[in-house]
């Protein structure tokens, strides 16, 4: 894309993200809410539609929407109700999806993010709401049929509708790391992009620059994860902005993500127009969101990412960039706190958090919530370091052989010989090595160049395997040579 | 929509028939279209009644939050489930293949 044609057109970006809530039991139904079980084992009567069922709402599902609504700053609709979205499809058993239409759980909202330059910016909510979700479809090329599994229908989702306040690819992005962020923090799903948990469509428009009213939007599906939602909108854009700027116009459509070939493809049709006449679902009675009911829910909210950022930076003295580090994943944040309650230099903790465990879990390709390594552990290591018993280097040995072995951190320095030798005649065996075999850097010592005791130090850590102590070692160079200078 | 519009068209009918999944044959379109316009008039009539006072609702039962708790019950059987199925393969219901 040449840079006039990037001035000349805005993107315009709504998202609509379904959130698969992890209830025990299905929305309406009392069927375990459970994924990768063997086909249609997880459904009953009412979720297949069966004549003669009656669904009833699991309080538990509109809890967590309520959650939801509180996390994402929302309006809640003091009164409730479900409505039925009619379509014809073989993933939707009854012929209609109970969703909700005018009277959603909740309303103007706004979620806070950082961009990538560091920027906050505001994103409104325009809804969300509660539905049901349908089944899954195979498609069998060989038989020219399809396979349904009625398992997933009935599973209950919370859709987050923002408003078209999005202005790029990557600005989507970092929108849907904070709402994942916020949702992760609630408890209320797993938010997991792969299992389909947690799904995103786009509408994507372009306009000219500074112009007010928004073009024909067409509707992005089938990303799965975050950067494919990403990739996707980048050539969505680019697609329309080729279109427009050759003169021809945008149709209103949905269009599929192909992965594979990199490029969104017309979806045809599967219903009219999505005429979906909408209408009050009479098998279910309306809700009253009291004041009861709220207060009750707010209670069971816990800190969110946003307050935990501020609270880091304010109460720990991080610094915004390690807070930010720490907050995005709550486990590192329940770690990092309980590690400042056994140890008082805040930033030392950051430090080797973010950076040698966090290094060693991605070598390990493992998340935080996987490793053994408790707090009490963690901290011996750094107030080993500040006994001198170990240096850096072997603190990162031992911080390793704990993740490894899970035994404790005396135990570890005891097995594998990592404490610092402090013993003065063994030292003094190593430096004496080092003046025979650098004679050419003793000389720059003598003549005044101090960096170059540095490079001994470094050399001596080397021969003892990090073990010496480099204070020491320095002690006793600079004892050495002058008193050699000195005869 | 005036009241003197034709409310309703052929058109209409034929359209919501095809949403609807109902093939109409012979005179059924004509009649459905009559009948729908009766019943819209109807509609209408009610249109002319002052419900300032009354308070908007979408459910006739005077009942409200009816919940269940998030308690597991028993799922059917998988070969209970296949038994309603037209046509069936590997524990899937099977149909005609749907283009996405
Ligand atoms: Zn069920």
């Amino acid at each position: 894309m040449n840079q006039p044609l990037g001035q000349k057109y805005e993107t315009v970006i709504g998202l609509e993200v379904h959130l698969q809530l992890s209830t025990r039991t299905k929305i309406f139904c009392g069927c375990a809410n459970v994924f990768g079980r063997d086909p249609n084992t997880q459904t009953c009567p009412v979720c297949l539609g069966l004549p003669g069922t009656l669904p009833v709402l699991n309080k538990m599902a509109l809890e967590y929407a309520l959650k939801i609504a509180m996390a994402l700053n929302c309006q809640i609709n003091p009164l409730i109700k479900f409505d039925r979205k009619n379509y014809y499809y073989p993933d939707l058993p009854k012929g209609y999806q109970i969703s909700q239409y005018d009277k959603p759980v909740a309303y103007d909202g706004h979620v806070w993010m950082t961009t990538v330059d560091g920027q906050t910016r505001k994103i409104n909510i325009k809804r969300a709401h509660l539905e049901e979700d349908a089944g899954k479809l195979i498609h069998d090329d060989r038989s020219n049929s399809s396979l349904v599994d009625y398992n997933r229908t009935g599973t209950p989702l919370v859709e987050i509708v923002s408003e078209p306040d999005l202005r790029s690819p990557q600005e989507v992005y970092d929108y849907l790391q904070a709402l994942k962020l916020t949702l992760e923090y609630l408890h209320v799903s797993d938010c997991d992009m792969e299992k389909g948990s947690l799904r995103c469509d786009a509408n994507v428009s372009i306009r000219g620059a500074g112009q007010k009213i928004f073009g024909t939007k067409t509707e992005l599906k089938n990303m799965n994860s975050f950067k494919a939602v990403r990739t996707a909108l980048e050539f969505e854009e680019k697609r329309q902005r080729e279109v427009v700027s050759s003169g021809g116009r945008i149709i209103q459509e949905t269009r599929l993500w192909s992965e594979e070939k990199g490029t969104t493809v017309t979806m045809r049709s599967k219903e009219e127009a999505h005429d979906y006449r909408y209408f009050p679902e009479p098998d279910l009675v309306p809700f009253d969101i009291d004041d009861a009911l709220i207060e009750e829910v707010r209670r069971s909210i816990p800190e969110l990412p946003r307050q935990k950022f501020e609270r880091f930076v304010g109460e720990y003295g991080l610094s915004e960039y390690d807070a930010r580090i720490i907050v995005a994943d709550q486990h590192i944040a329940h770690f990092f706190e309980a590690c400042t309650k056994l140890y008082v230099d805040t930033k030392k903790i950051s430090n080797w958090l973010n950076g040698p465990l966090l290094q060693e879990l991605n070598v390990r390709k493992m998340g935080f919530s996987d490793i053994k390594i408790k707090p009490e552990d963690f901290i011996a290591i750094i107030r080993k370091v500040d006994e001198n018993v170990l240096s850096n280097l072997t603190a990162k040995e031992t911080l390793k052989q704990v993740l490894d072995t899970g035994k404790d951190v005396a135990a570890v320095i005891r097995d594998a010989g990592l404490a610092q030798v402090s013993d003065s005649s063994a030292l003094e065996g190593i430096v004496d090595e080092l003046i025979r075999e650098h004679q050419n850097v003793v000389g720059q010592i003598r003549e005044g160049k101090a960096s170059a005791i540095g490079f001994l130090v470094g050399q001596a850590m080397r021969k003892s395997q990090g073990k010496a102590n480099p204070k020491m070692i320095g002690e006793i160079i600079q004892r050495k040579l002058s008193a050699k200078s000195d005869a | 929509m005036t009241k003197s519009q034709k409310s309703i068209t052929k058109e209409d009918v034929q359209y919501i028939a095809s949403l609807s999944r109902i093939h109409l044959q012979g005179d059924e379109v004509e009649r459905l279209t009559k009948d729908l316009e009766d019943i819209l008039r109807y509609v209408h009539k009610l249109e002319k009644l002052d419900v300032r006072a009354v308070e908007a609702t979408s459910h006739v039962l005077p009942l409200a939050n009816v919940y269940r708790e998030d308690e597991v019950r028993p799922s059917l059987a998988q070969a209970e489930v296949m038994k309603v199925a037209v046509m069936s393969h590997n524990g899937f219901l099977k149909v005609p293949k749907v283009i996405q």
